[in-house]
């Protein structure tokens, strides 16, 4: 009982701080990016709040449950990502301007072909990271409730609708920064709590021979696979839609910079416990599965103080589910209704609607996959089309709107065949199996390596800005120089 | 519009600097014409950059090669303890077993020590980073 009235308090102030946020959002421009008036600390923990899915929450600490040691790659990846994004991509993408992916490929290259097969791909990306938070709503709502899994489903996809329709941005910016501490304090009380519990029944550890807890084991071909998570992981979180839109409300680039400092350290700090969650999971024999996180209070500390800390968490699940779902939405909705749709604020609500719809139906048609392993497919998806359009386009002149669009078709291409295989056919053995499981260890370089060999056969289709946007990307903004007079359309 | 009064005040912040070294409130112009000519070039560095002259190029190529060779070194540096550590797991099988702190080895680097060291060197570069920019502000505008 006290697990569905926390879940309807999370819905509640999400919707309520949502509402907040309403008498800001006037001008379209508003309603995206809330007019850049937001401050670092704020930006970065509404980073880490649309960031920090299901899949971080939930999903981790049921892979490691699961799988052992290789699956603590995970979380790593997931912070460490922002790092290389940091160091590769942060204050160049909020000096170009663009607040989309869509908007960067057509400041840089200068086309709006390369544009649209963007704006498809954002799309797809969404969808596909979208469709698993619907499914553990789902399976977290069966729990507590006993209801059908489409049912919680639903209601997730009714506030997010609902948020997202009703304030825009700037009110995503809020609850997000709120889910973040939120999400941190769910995962944290409970985990002081049973540390308590584990110490006082004499620190209970591994069986002796124990193979669960080594590395490189418990997979079919762990070496590969652990490898093409790193890299999937890795690469994956610059090419991620619901990430890079913030960056745009950043003053500058080397707020930028900064802003991603911060979002890496508060990363850092929440990625320390679901590990924990995992290992003490195995340690006293929870069933391997998502739900770990939200049983295990209950079963280390008894009692109303037990039944408190599962609210707690479950709370926290639902943050989850709404605060990345929100955040994708507004993306996905954004690249339709600018690019596929005719613009303007009606469009985008109209494509707000499209936008949780579609990822709603996939979630219950599709096969049901631990959430974190659809998403670590969305990253491995990223980082063979994204990842190296942004990196070439940033540091090396001579990528050509013909390269950029090969490489995308391959590296994309591939990844998403490789991911529709693995979700409707699967799961398959062997070697096929694993490279379609994690792809991204040969589809990374495929797209790497199309996009460099197509711009060099076709030097005569580098951009004739390109000169002008590489001062725009990389001069900082206390330099009075040209940078050029391209701008986002703000529909 | 933006970039204007910016540079105005890093101007001020200038002459405070200098203020503060030698004592004096304000900076004093040495009145020869030669050095007045030398000091005020027909062509700022910027306006070399806005028209896309050999030399604006040059300047700007440096200033983007600067921060990749400072990107690059962070990225082999993470590729190598990322990439190294499954490798010395696979190569050298009596880590994966050993203990630290009481507890597995590699859930103390995976699932501890690593996050840290993240955050550390993601310090790092944003400190380097800043400062290369700010060489290149001194040196395109100290002319």
């Amino acid at each position: 009982m006290s697990q569905i009235a926390a879940v309807v308090l999370v819905m509640l102030a999400t919707v309520l701080i949502g509402a907040f946020g309403i008498r800001v959002s006037r001008t379209t421009s508003d309603f995206y990016v809330a007019s850049r008036t937001v401050s670092p600390l704020w930006n970065a923990s509404a980073i880490g709040g649309e960031y920090l899915s299901a899949a971080s929450f939930l999903g981790i600490a049921g892979l490691i449950l699961t799988f052992g040691a290789d699956m603590l790659w995970l979380p790593v990846g997931w912070t460490g990502g922002y790092l290389v994004l940091l160091v590769l991509v942060s204050a160049p993408l909020r000096r170009s301007g663009a607040y989309t992916l869509p908007d960067f490929a057509e400041a840089r290259l200068e086309s709006m072909a390369v544009r649209r097969l963007s704006s498809v791909l954002v799309v797809l990306i969404g969808w596909l990271y979208l469709m698993p938070q619907f499914q553990s709503a789902g399976l977290v709502f069966r729990t507590i409730t006993g209801a059908p899994p489409w049912t919680g489903s639903l209601l997730v996809a009714v506030v997010v609708a609902t948020n997202v329709l009703s304030g825009g941005m700037r009110s995503i910016t809020f609850v997000q920064a709120f889910q973040y501490w939120l999400k941190l304090t769910a995962l944290a009380v409970p985990l002081a709590f049973m540390l308590v519990a584990w110490w006082s029944d004499g620190t209970p550890g591994l069986a002796p021979g124990d193979e669960w807890a080594l590395p490189l084991h418990g997979r079919e071909h762990p070496v590969y696979e652990t490898y093409s998570l790193i890299l999937a992981t890795f690469l994956g979180t610059m090419g991620l839609p619901h990430v890079l839109v913030r960056f745009y409300t950043n003053p500058d680039g080397r707020a930028a910079r900064r802003t991603t400092l911060v979002v890496l350290t508060l990363l850092g700090a929440f990625y320390l416990m679901p590990a924990v969650y995992g290992y003490l999971g195995h340690v006293y024999g929870m069933p391997e599965s998502d739900t770990v996180v939200i049983a295990l209070p209950g079963r280390l500390v008894g009692g109303p103080v037990g039944e408190f800390l599962t609210a707690l968490v479950t709370a926290g699940a639902f943050a989850a589910f709404l605060s990345t779902s929100s955040g994708l939405t507004v993306s996905v909705a954004g690249v339709i209704a600018q690019d596929i749709l005719r613009g303007g604020v009606r469009a985008f609500r109209v494509a707000t609607v499209l936008a949780v719809l579609v990822p709603f139906a996939l979630a219950g048609v599709a096969r049901s996959l631990p959430v974190a392993t659809v998403v670590g497919l969305a990253f491995a998806v990223a980082a063979s089309s994204f990842c190296p359009l942004l990196v070439l386009g940033i540091w090396w002149r001579r990528l050509t709107t013909a390269g950029a669009m090969a490489g995308l078709l391959a590296g994309g291409g591939l990844a998403c065949a490789a991911v529709v295989i693995t979700i409707t056919g699967g799961p398959h053995t062997g070697w096929a199996g694993s490279l379609l499981a994690e792809p991204a260890a040969w589809t990374v370089p495929v797209s790497f390596t199309v996009m460099v060999v197509v711009s060099l056969l076709t030097p005569s289709r580098v951009p004739r800005g390109v000169a002008r946007t590489m001062v725009r990307l990389h001069t900082p903004e206390t330099l009075n120089v040209d940078r050029g007079d391209w701008r986002p359309r703000f529909m | 519009m933006t970039g204007k009064p910016r540079r105005a005040a890093a101007g001020t912040r200038g002459q405070g600097e200098g203020a503060a070294t030698t004592g004096k409130p304000r900076r004093v112009t040495v009145t020869s014409p030669r050095t007045a000519a030398a000091r005020r070039p027909r062509h700022p560095l910027t306006r070399e950059i806005d028209e896309q002259t050999r030399l604006g190029e040059v300047y700007m190529g440096s200033l983007v090669r600067t921060q990749f060779r400072l990107a690059l070194f962070v990225c082999t540096l993470l590729a190598c303890v990322v990439g190294g550590l499954p490798l010395l797991f696979l190569l050298a099988p009596e880590l994966r077993e050993a203990e630290l702190f009481g507890l597995p080895l590699p859930w103390v680097v995976l699932a501890g020590l690593i996050y840290p060291a993240l955050v550390g060197g993601a310090w790092l570069y944003v400190r380097q980073a800043e400062r290369n920019e700010r060489d290149f502000a001194d040196l395109v505008e100290r002319r």
